[in-house]
């Protein structure tokens, strides 16, 4: 089988745009949460989010860096963020195809969860106040999922595979994962893969509201809102971004003389069957998922260093995935660090998978596991398990798991690798 | 009635992104403006707002120029 390594890194997170300015952040213990800004949430449960920060400043996300303002008309949010984390894992790969082939040997997957959902927002008000003939022809193509993935393609001339995930918050690790297998199936030798979100909006925040699923506690303090593994969280803390990776065949990269970050080793998928949004109690989806990556990985829970929790701060989700990692990692738990990385920047939905697999790759080259923010008291099951609670610590990390679930009962486990 | 001919032209600097010295009386939206069938389609949308006329779809169809627009527009909207 061929093997695939990463070779660039992008991404746009509460935290600011850039993976390295990301990773000093994340690792300082910086929070990227802060009360909503951007529209009225006086009457909405959750007022806290991980918003991208706006504006010119370092590590501020200005769309106009990425997106004429003539082409932002025809896109929604999640489609710019996208573009600008594709852009950067792009230059940070030095890929730059010449020739028809190598365009057509270059593909792209970029995922998301729901889309365009503030433009679909807006398009059924405009239809219901001013009828059908007012409607945007950029309309549904600003809102397509798979449109991130077709800008993409547009943009840079890659002519490859174009596809795009729809796996809820699994997204972004499937994306990646997919993505992998076309190179080692050699449909293609590089691709542009990951996840994207840009739901933080009244409709998004009201409907997970609705599902009582978002914190609601820490209004008032919102950096205190996301704290996965804590007796006090209370729900997730939507997030928006996007993170994205170029992938690519291991001889391929060698011979134009890439920085490779790490080997994508394992990938393991399962499927609850059991309810639309609750994971399964006995956390069997999980742990299928976790044991197929290391499987496919060809290693030991022991090489595993560094496991990127999937902890959204659900009081029953957090608990489940600990139980699952528990078990399969057995006496592997002494050496393991595990920590949630949405306790910085919140649950970023499509785009976490995507984002966090950055992260544990990051950590695989640092030497350094970021910390779970926000854990003052650890539940009961998280007694003799290294969470990395509040300070991020150095140790080296051979190899490292990013676990995401979703609603509908979907888990996906991907499992990098030093490359040395 | 040059004040239609300059709204027209404003409407199309802003929604094509292109200089305002290229919008031209016989520009063409699609082969001198660079603008795609969606990009025409937004146009039109926006001459009957800014106006407030209705321009059926037949009538959309002829409308591939600056030119066309403003005469368009000086038929159907003092009316």
């Amino acid at each position: 089988m061929r093997r695939v390594v990463v070779t660039g890194l992008g991404m746009v997170t509460p935290l600011g745009v850039g993976h390295s300015l990301n990773w000093e952040r994340l690792i300082s213990a910086t929070s990227g949460i802060r009360g909503i800004t951007g529209f009225d949430a006086s009457d909405l449960a959750s007022k806290v989010a991980g918003q991208v920060p706006r504006g010119a400043g370092e590590g501020e996300f200005n769309a106009d860096t990425f997106v004429s303002p003539k082409d932002q008309r025809k896109m929604d949010d999640f489609i710019v963020f996208a573009i600008a984390a594709a852009q950067e894992a792009i230059k940070d790969s030095g890929w730059a195809p010449q020739t028809d082939e190598e365009r057509e040997r270059t593909g792209v997957m970029v995922g998301s969860g729901i889309g365009g959902l503030p433009g679909i927002a807006d398009g059924a008000v405009t239809l219901h106040e001013k009828g059908p003939r007012r409607l945007s022809p950029f309309f549904i193509p600003a809102c397509l999922i798979n449109l991130a993935s077709g800008h993409i393609s547009i943009q840079h001339g890659f002519k490859g595979p174009n596809h795009a995930v729809v796996t809820a918050c699994s997204t972004g690790a499937h994306a990646i994962g997919d993505a992998a297998r076309l190179i080692m199936w050699d449909d293609a030798d590089v691709m542009v893969a990951g996840g994207t979100e840009a739901a933080v909006s009244r409709l998004g925040v009201g409907g997970f509201a609705a599902m009582r699923a978002l914190s609601t506690n820490f209004n008032d303090t919102p950096e205190k809102a996301s704290r996965p593994y804590d007796k006090d969280r209370d729900g997730f803390v939507i997030g928006e971004g996007a993170g994205v990776v170029v992938l690519e065949e291991l001889e391929h990269a060698k011979k134009r003389g890439a920085t490779i970050y790490a080997e994508v080793v394992g990938y393991g998928l399962s499927g609850d069957a059991y309810h639309i949004s609750a994971p399964a109690e006995d956390g069997n989806g999980g742990f299928r998922a976790m044991k197929g990556a290391l499987k496919r990985a060809g290693m030991n829970p022991s090489d595993i260093d560094y496991v990127n929790a999937h902890g959204t701060s659900t009081p029953l989700g957090d608990e489940i995935e600990l139980g699952a990692v528990k078990r399969l990692f057995g006496d592997a738990m002494d050496t393991l660090a595990m920590s949630s990385t949405k306790s910085a920047i919140g649950h970023l939905l499509g785009a976490a998978g995507a984002v966090e697999a950055i992260y544990s790759i990051k950590a695989i080259n640092h030497g350094i596991v970021p910390p779970t923010l926000n854990l003052e008291n650890p539940s009961e099951s998280c007694m003799g398990v290294n969470l990395v609670p509040k300070v991020a610590q150095e140790r080296r990390v051979r190899a490292a798991l990013s676990n995401s679930f979703g609603f509908g009962g979907t888990n996906a486990s991907l499992v990098f690798k030093e490359f040395a | 009635m040059s004040d239609i001919a300059e709204r027209v032209k404003k409407i199309v600097v802003d929604h094509l992104g292109v200089e305002e010295s290229k919008v031209v009386e016989n520009a063409s939206f699609i082969d001198d403006l660079g603008a795609d069938s969606l990009d025409t389609v937004e146009l039109v949308m926006a001459f009957e707002e800014e106006f407030g006329v209705e321009i059926p779809d037949d009538a959309a169809e002829k409308i591939l120029s600056v030119k066309d627009a403003i005469d368009f527009i000086k038929a159907n909207a003092a009316a």
